[in-house]
This record gives structure tokens, C-alpha cells and sequence, in this order.
């Protein structure tokens, strides 16, 4: 008995054991050295390590492509420049856009459609996706075709939608919408499927029901799944707005990044096709890196989700 | 006949004189091969102020019988009365992950109407409570186990019910931290002067906190025996009392098991 009593004594003084099993100073203190032996000290690691582990393997990949590719010219492999440019040509490309002035113009033709049309998407994902949730009917009605949907390739939309709309940004938008729309509903519905029962049942307990249980409990917890869905829904607003870029022509559309690939084709020129097809694929990464993923690791991280490699 | 009522507080039928009563009740469950029954008959007060464990091996229904006193299914026979909405504290922490351990005390006081000025205040007492002063700004996954269990009890506390539910709420800690919070919890019952129902399967656990064990056969569950505990508190896990009834409670819990081996 003694022993046991003794290890809820600090500084080895021995009290008498009332005071012990009333627990006051000795309790306390007890609970505040379990407590500082229990937690985890984190931190953030230092910049040489995230630079070594994260930035430059990826920096690595691209030289690696680039010097294959240059070694494909440079040793005429492939000696047909209107098959493969070099990679010269193509900064040269870059070069003379940037220095007439048009290549922030081709980018913020595609970006200000495409942040737009994902804005328009989002506000009409985000209650469409709540309801397939969380009404059941709605559900059964809708769920199959909404996830049906994530399979048809946006592409499809263009010819119906000139149709309808004629060659106008409105037409951008609608082949947007159909494409992006679903990605966001659908996120939103597996995360709220994902939702543990525990939470749902502590939130009835606390009182949360109805729409209150909605508000406090269903749509926070279903946040990494819903950022999920909204980082799908950008690439996929993205690749719609490319495919309707390039079918649709007209000069009142103005030059966005997808006419430029098609300029580039009517004019054969492979090194504009090459430096819109890359246009295009930076701005997509870069919209990633810049807003997307930032979100859902600051979502992960508050919750302890980010697993540390 | 299957009812919950809330009775509410003095405001109804004259004094109230129990924080849960629990009348006649059954439960069951469609399963594929038909009806299980699974709490068969229960009938248990719980007094204003009172500590009382409810003891049982997998499938006695113990919890099943908690989340039927905490509103969250209803009985298929009987009627169950507490006095206001039960508080409920899980194995598991439960608390929110998306909000800090202040915050998730603050939630509570919110959805209980609490005014937002008041509840800043409220949500730091009831950490200090808890002696976890500190922790206001935590993110849940900072905590360790034993300080997640705290901060959930404050949440059970913001409610203010005059009856918390416990299923089995340090099952999943340390000797150490469990031992720890058996003194805690002893003592905030005893300042709070709080109802409580604490459900577990650890018999020294029970005789630890408890006033009265009361025994559940199981499959189904239906009331074996009950015990008075009158050891004084505070108690220790390793004192001789205890651990004696401990030994008299286990041979009938192993009676009550052994039972099921014969068919």
C-alpha cells in the first residue's frame, strides 16, 4: 500500500495519506506531470529539410525532360522541327509573347474564365450536394446520375452548348458548369458520408439536431472531403474551359490559352502549340499549388490529419 | 408504451425525486434470424446526487441501455424518465476535431442557449475544472489521451444535466492516466454533486467509483444482483475493501458467463 501512495507524493516527503486521496496539490500536480509526459512536441521541420525532400526532386524531373529533350534535338533524333521544336524556340515563343505584350493577356483570358465559371460552380456544387446527402429521395433520385456524370468528358458538352447558346462566354461557362459542378457535389456527398457516426451522435447529444446538427456538426466534419472535391472541381473547370476554347472560335471570344493552341495548329507552328499546351498545363498546377493545396493541408493540418512522412 | 420522457426539472409534477428512472424496460433488435432481445425487464432508479455503475461482459447491453436513457434510440417496452437531457460521455473522446478544446466546451454551452459574452468565461472554468487550464487554444490532436477525456467531461459539465452517462469513458487509457482520472472524476462528482451512470466492465473500476454496482446478465440483459458500496470515499483501487467486494462481484460476474458455456 505504501509504495502506491508514496508515487502520488512529489519531492519524496512523505504526507499522511488523507491528504493524498483528497487529492489536492498532489492530484494536481500528479495530472500536470502526466500531462507534459504525454505531449507531443511539434513543429514545423526546417527549410533545408522541406527543400531537400519536397522542392527538389521535382526540380530534378523537369531538367531530367529538359535534357532529354534537347538531346532529342541536338542529336537530330528528331530533325523535323515542325514535329519537335527545340526547347529554345519555345522560350523564344514565351520570349516574343511577353515582349508584345500578349502573354498575360492569353493567360488572364483563360484564368479570369476559368476562376469565374469554378466561383459560378462552386455556388451551385456546394447546395446541390448538400441536398443529394442529405435528403433521401433526392438521393436516390439524382446520386447514380451525378456520379455518372464525373465520367462524361466535359468535351461532349461543347457542341450542345454552342447550340444553345451560340459562340459567347456564356457557352464557356455552361461547358464549365457541366464539368465541374458534378466533381464538387460528389465531394461534398462522400464527405459527409464519411462523417463518423460518433460525431453525429455527440452533436445529438449536445444538442445539435436538424439544421443546427447541419451547420455545427455534418458540414465542418465534412470539410477535407468537400476541399477534396473542390480541388477536383478546378481541374476539371479547367480541362472543360480548354476543350471549349479550342472547338469554339469566334473574335468576339478573344485569345485564351486554348485558341492559342488552335492558332498554333492553323498556323503550323509547333513551337506555339508547345508553348500553349505548357501555358496550360503551368496555370493548372500553379492554381493547384497557390490556392488548393494550401487549403486542404491548412483543413488537414488543424486537424492533425497530415501525415508526416 | 415504449417511452423517454424528459420530466422537466420542478417546473412539472412536483419534486422530481430521481435523476433517471428507468421502469420495465425491453429492447430489441431486427436481426436476419428475427427479433434479438436484447435488455429484458430492466428496472433501475438512479437518486438526485448518486454514483452508480452498471457492470456487464460483452453483450449484456449495457450500452444500449445508456443510449436508450440518453434519448438516442428509443425502448421497444417500458418507459425511462430523467430529470432533463442526460450529458453522455463516450470511449472514445468524441470531441470535434475542427475546433480547439475551448471552443468544443463553447459549442456545447452555444447549442444550450448560453450567451455568446458568457461563454468564454464558462468554457475557462470549466477547463480549470478539469485542471487543464491551459488548454483553451489546443487542437484536439496536441492533447493525450487522458487530457482528450478531460476536455470531453468539461463538454458533459457545459451541459449542466443533472445526470451524466459514462460508457466506458477510460477504457481505452493507461493504468496510470485511467487511476489518475478515477480521483478526478471522484472528486468533481462529489463538488458538482452530479448523477451519475457509469457503465463499464472493469469490476474495480465499478467498485472504485461507485455507490451502488448493479450486475447485467447478459444476452439478454437483465438485472443479476446489486450491490451497495459503502467503503467511505476517496478510495484507491488497491485498497483491501475494495478489492474484496471486487473479488465477490468478479465470482458472480464469472457465474453469470459460465452460464452461457452450458447450452
Amino acid at each position: 500500500m505504501a509504495s502506491t501512495e508514496t508515487s502520488a507524493v512529489q519531492d519524496g516527503d512523505v504526507r499522511d495519506e488523507k491528504s493524498v486521496k483528497e487529492g489536492g496539490g498532489d492530484l494536481a500536480g500528479l495530472e500536470a506531470g502526466l500531462d507534459a509526459l504525454d505531449t507531443v512536441q511539434t513543429g514545423r521541420p526546417p527549410f533545408r529539410e522541406t527543400f531537400v525532400r519536397k522542392i527538389l526532386p521535382p526540380l530534378v524531373a523537369v531538367a531530367l525532360v529538359l535534357v532529354v529533350w534537347q538531346a532529342l534535338v541536338s542529336f537530330e533524333i528528331v530533325d523535323d522541327p515542325s514535329k519537335l521544336p527545340a526547347p529554345g524556340d519555345v522560350w523564344g515563343e514565351i520570349e516574343d509573347a511577353w515582349l508584345q505584350g500578349t502573354l498575360l493577356g492569353y493567360i488572364w483570358t483563360s484564368v479570369s474564365r476559368g476562376l469565374f465559371g469554378f466561383l459560378l460552380a462552386l455556388a451551385i456544387g456546394t447546395p446541390l450536394g448538400l441536398l443529394v446527402s442529405r435528403v433521401r429521395f433526392v438521393r436516390a433520385a439524382i446520386g447514380p446520375v451525378l456520379s455518372g456524370l464525373q465520367s462524361l468528358p466535359s468535351v461532349a458538352w461543347v457542341p450542345p452548348a454552342v447550340i444553345w447558346l451560340g459562340l459567347n462566354d456564356q457557352m464557356m461557362y455552361a461547358v464549365i458548369l457541366l464539368g465541374a459542378v458534378p466533381s464538387i457535389a460528389n465531394g461534398l456527398v462522400s464527405g459527409v458520408d464519411q462523417v463518423p457516426p460518433l460525431f453525429l451522435r455527440a452533436g445529438r447529444t449536445l444538442g445539435a439536431t436538424g439544421l443546427r446538427g447541419t451547420w455545427h456538426i455534418v458540414m465542418p466534419a465534412a470539410l477535407p472531403g468537400y476541399v477534396a472535391g473542390l480541388k477536383q472541381g478546378w481541374a476539371f473547370s479547367w480541362r472543360s474551359l480548354m476543350a471549349a476554347e479550342i472547338i469554339a472560335q469566334h473574335p468576339d471570344l478573344g485569345t485564351g490559352l486554348g485558341q492559342l493552341l488552335e492558332n498554333g495548329r492553323n498556323s503550323s507552328s509547333m513551337s506555339m502549340v508547345f508553348l500553349a499546351i505548357l501555358l496550360i498545363l503551368v496555370v493548372g498546377i500553379a492554381i493547384d499549388l497557390l490556392i488548393f493545396s494550401p487549403l486542404e493541408r491548412w483543413v488537414l493540418r488543424s486537424r492533425g490529419l497530415l501525415v508526416k512522412s | 408504451m415504449a417511452t423517454t420522457t424528459l420530466a422537466e426539472g420542478a417546473g412539472g409534477t412536483g419534486t422530481v425525486r430521481h435523476a433517471a428512472r428507468i421502469e420495465h424496460v425491453s429492447k430489441s433488435f431486427a436481426q436476419p434470424t428475427g427479433q434479438q432481445l436484447v435488455l429484458d425487464d430492466i428496472t433501475l432508479d438512479v437518486a438526485p446526487g448518486e454514483f452508480v455503475t452498471l457492470l456487464g461482459a460483452s453483450g449484456c447491453g449495457k450500452s444500449t441501455l445508456l443510449n436508450l436513457v440518453a434519448g438516442l434510440d428509443a425502448p421497444t417496452a417500458g418507459e425511462i424518465t430523467t430529470d432533463g437531457r442526460p450529458a453522455l460521455m463516450f470511449q472514445e473522446h468524441a470531441l470535434f476535431p475542427w475546433l480547439t478544446a475551448g471552443k468544443n466546451i463553447e459549442l456545447a454551452l452555444k447549442l444550450r442557449g448560453v450567451p455568446k459574452n458568457e461563454r468564454r468565461g464558462r468554457a475557462e472554468e470549466l477547463l480549470e475544472l478539469v485542471r487543464l487550464g491551459g488548454a483553451y487554444g489546443k487542437r484536439v490532436h496536441e492533447l493525450s489521451g487522458g487530457m482528450r477525456q478531460r476536455v470531453a467531461l468539461a463538454r458533459a459539465l457545459a451541459q449542466e444535466s443533472k445526470l451524466l452517462l459514462m460508457d466506458e469513458p477510460f477504457a481505452a487509457l493507461d493504468a496510470i492516466t485511467r487511476d489518475v482520472l478515477h480521483d478526478e472524476l471522484t472528486r468533481i462528482w462529489r463538488e458538482t454533486k452530479l448523477s451519475v451512470l457509469f457503465v463499464t466492465h472493469n469490476v474495480r473500476e465499478a467498485v472504485r467509483l461507485a455507490q451502488r454496482v448493479v450486475l447485467l446478465s447478459s444476452r439478454p440483459g437483465r438485472i443479476a444482483r446489486e450491490w451497495t458500496v459503502d467503503i467511505p470515499q476517496p478510495r484507491r483501487i488497491e485498497d483491501t475493501a475494495v478489492a474484496e467486494l471486487s473479488v465477490e462481484i468478479t465470482e458472480q460476474l464469472r457465474g453469470e458467463i459460465r452460464r452461457h458455456g452450458q447450452h
